[in-house]
């Protein structure tokens, strides 16, 4: 069988990156899917940077990816909690109804 | 244990403490407290300021990852101005709105201390932990006003769109480690100066993605479409907030970036930033031309702006830098004047944003028509107003760099652009009267309106004072 290597780890990575990215624009449904793909790209990055670490035996890589961990925590409670103001005013979160400004 | 080396980043530290003891502060004395709590971070503010000024010379520590340089005080000085004239203006806004909430200039404070940690990285680490806790904190004030629906909205997009520029960010930032092995700005520097050829393909990916997620935050376009519903939605002490210091702490962190670390690669860069340097000045002129909407019209005039000052990092010499913060501080001044005119759009009823509402301000109020005026010449880069020098020293440096085709655009678009501030100032002074605005504009914004206008209007009689500053600026990012 074959050797599982970095360019493996790196191609898993940039597959949920792009996810992620298309789950963002091309989703006309829900915000919460939105969401949803911000913590995939998150999560690709940490596959990223704790691949790397391994390979370069180096642990900076490592703190970085906890670091990232805890800011997306962050992130998704303020997406929530905007989220849940923006439902009590307008009573829907499909994302094609979130044109009231444009131009 | 080793404890590092605090006093570089005094100020930080301060800026900390202080915003967490104003918020047990607030939640004991509840929303009664919002007038001495917002006072009091404005003190917090200005304090963390006049500590800068104690620090000289250029200072590394917590292991080489947060840097204190006369850069990092020129644009954390920026920084200080902006927010705390933010905070200021929003007091007696937010009253008459009736969305008085403590948590408002806490917010802001902690946003403050995010663009510092920006503004002082010199580690791709502290780099994200700087701008995230500046990004979260301006989720939360876009979408302040909590019962309005336009303001939730401009909260929810700003919220979808940084989140997705951080996560481009970060992608950038992890394939620039694993491909130079080291996330600190000075190890990348060693490691890319002593590379021999071509640089990785991996870290050019990288470098890329980096500059899409700050192009992102500097709302450069084509990362722009945020901008104008933010800027509309959010409420107008808050658009005023978001037009000055986050910018200016996201430039300063994009020449830092760019021309410390990446400064070897300038040839890989330079192509990318002239195309969004470009694209955002001609869009930013033309999109305007429609806009009746003075908040969207300022949010596009922005866009303009952020490409100018990218004018002056693409020459990367020394001379486009001390453009570009010599740009960002005038900046500051003209965008906080004239959101200082946009609050006063006021009558009984409530705001009013149209801009045909100014119709005959230069009778109703001639004081103000006139600030308004002096503060749209000047963006319009009409000499001598202090507009025209930021730009003159930004194309300068273009056109010494050789990037003379860079220059001629910037100049086009800048005469478009002229078209709707002239055109604002033609209808406060030659269109048929409106109804006149409440005259309650408060002592505080008239202060702040008045110091904006005599800065703008006066600034060619002493440029050195900021010059001089820009240049000792400038300067560090080049030595070594």
């Amino acid at each position: 069988m074959f050797d599982i290597g970095l360019a493996h780890y790196l191609t898993v990575a940039a597959i949920l990156f792009t996810l992620g990215i298309f789950g963002i624009f091309l989703n006309r449904k829900n915000v919460i899917i939105i969401l949803m793909s911000v913590e995939l790209i998150l999560l690709a990055v940490n596959i990223n940077l704790v691949s790397f670490s391994v390979f370069l035996e180096d642990l900076t890589g490592q703190i970085f990816a906890m670091l990232v961990l805890t800011v997306a925590a962050a992130e998704a409670a303020i997406g929530l909690a905007i989220i849940v103001v923006y439902f009590r005013n307008r009573g829907t979160i499909a994302v094609e109804k979130i044109n009231l400004m444009k131009g | 244990m080793v404890i590092p080396n605090l006093t570089p980043a005094i100020a930080e530290i301060f800026l900390a403490c202080s915003g967490m003891l104003l918020l047990v502060y607030g939640v004991f004395r509840g929303d009664s407290s919002v007038r001495s709590v917002s006072w009091l971070s404005v003190l917090s503010i200005v304090i963390a300021g006049v500590f800068l000024s104690f620090g000289d010379g250029r200072n590394l520590t917590f292991n080489g990852q947060f840097i204190a340089d006369d850069y990092a005080r020129f644009m954390k000085w920026l920084v200080v101005l902006g927010s705390s004239l933010a905070v200021v203006m929003s007091i007696s806004y937010n009253k008459t709105e009736k969305i008085e909430k403590f948590e408002y200039p806490i917010l802001i404070l902690f946003s403050t201390l995010g663009m510092f940690m920006m503004v002082s990285a010199n580690d791709l680490i502290s780099l994200y932990i700087g701008l995230e806790l500046q990004s979260l904190a301006l989720y939360v004030v876009a979408a302040f006003r909590r019962d309005s629906l336009r303001s939730s909205e401009a909260g929810l997009k700003y919220f979808v769109l940084g989140a997705l520029s951080s996560g481009m960010l970060l992608y950038g930032a992890s394939m620039i480690y694993g491909f130079a092995g080291t996330t600190s700005f000075d190890g990348l520097a060693v490691t890319l100066r002593g590379g021999t050829g071509e640089p990785a393909v991996g870290l050019i990916v990288g470098l890329v993605f980096l500059i899409t997620g700050l192009a992102f935050k500097v709302s450069a376009v084509p990362f722009h479409m945020w901008t104008p519903d933010v800027y509309e939605g959010a409420p107008t002490p808050v658009t005023a907030f978001f037009a000055v210091a986050p910018k200016i702490a996201a430039m300063a962190l994009f020449v830092r970036l760019l021309i410390g670390p990446f400064g070897v690669l300038l040839s890989e860069w330079q192509q990318v930033i002239i195309l969004i340097s470009v694209a955002s000045m001609v869009f930013g002129a033309v999109a305007a031309l429609w806009q009746t909407n003075i908040k969207r019209l300022l949010a596009y005039s922005s866009i303009g702006h952020v490409g100018y000052a990218l004018v002056g990092l693409a020459a990367g010499s020394e001379a486009g830098v001390r453009g570009v913060l010599i740009y960002m501080a005038i900046y500051l001044a003209m965008n906080v004047g004239t959101f200082c005119c946009v609050l006063a759009m006021r009558r009984s009823s409530g705001m009013v944003e149209n801009i045909f509402d100014l119709a005959g301000l230069s009778r109703n109020q001639p004081v103000l028509a006139f600030a308004f005026a002096a503060l749209m010449f000047s963006m319009a880069g009409i000499p001598p107003l202090a507009g025209f020098f930021g730009k003159f020293y930004i194309f300068i440096a273009a056109v010494d760099a050789g990037l003379v085709v860079l220059a001629i655009l910037g100049v086009l678009s800048s005469v478009v652009s002229a078209f709707y501030y002239l055109r604002i100032i033609k209808i406060m002074f030659f269109d048929e009267s409106a109804e006149r605005f409440d005259r309650a504009i408060t002592g505080e914004i008239r202060l702040i309106l008045t110091v904006a206008t005599c800065f703008v209007l006066f600034f060619f009689l002493r440029p050195g004072l900021i010059v001089e500053n820009a240049e000792s600026a400038a300067r560090v990012l080049f030595v070594g």
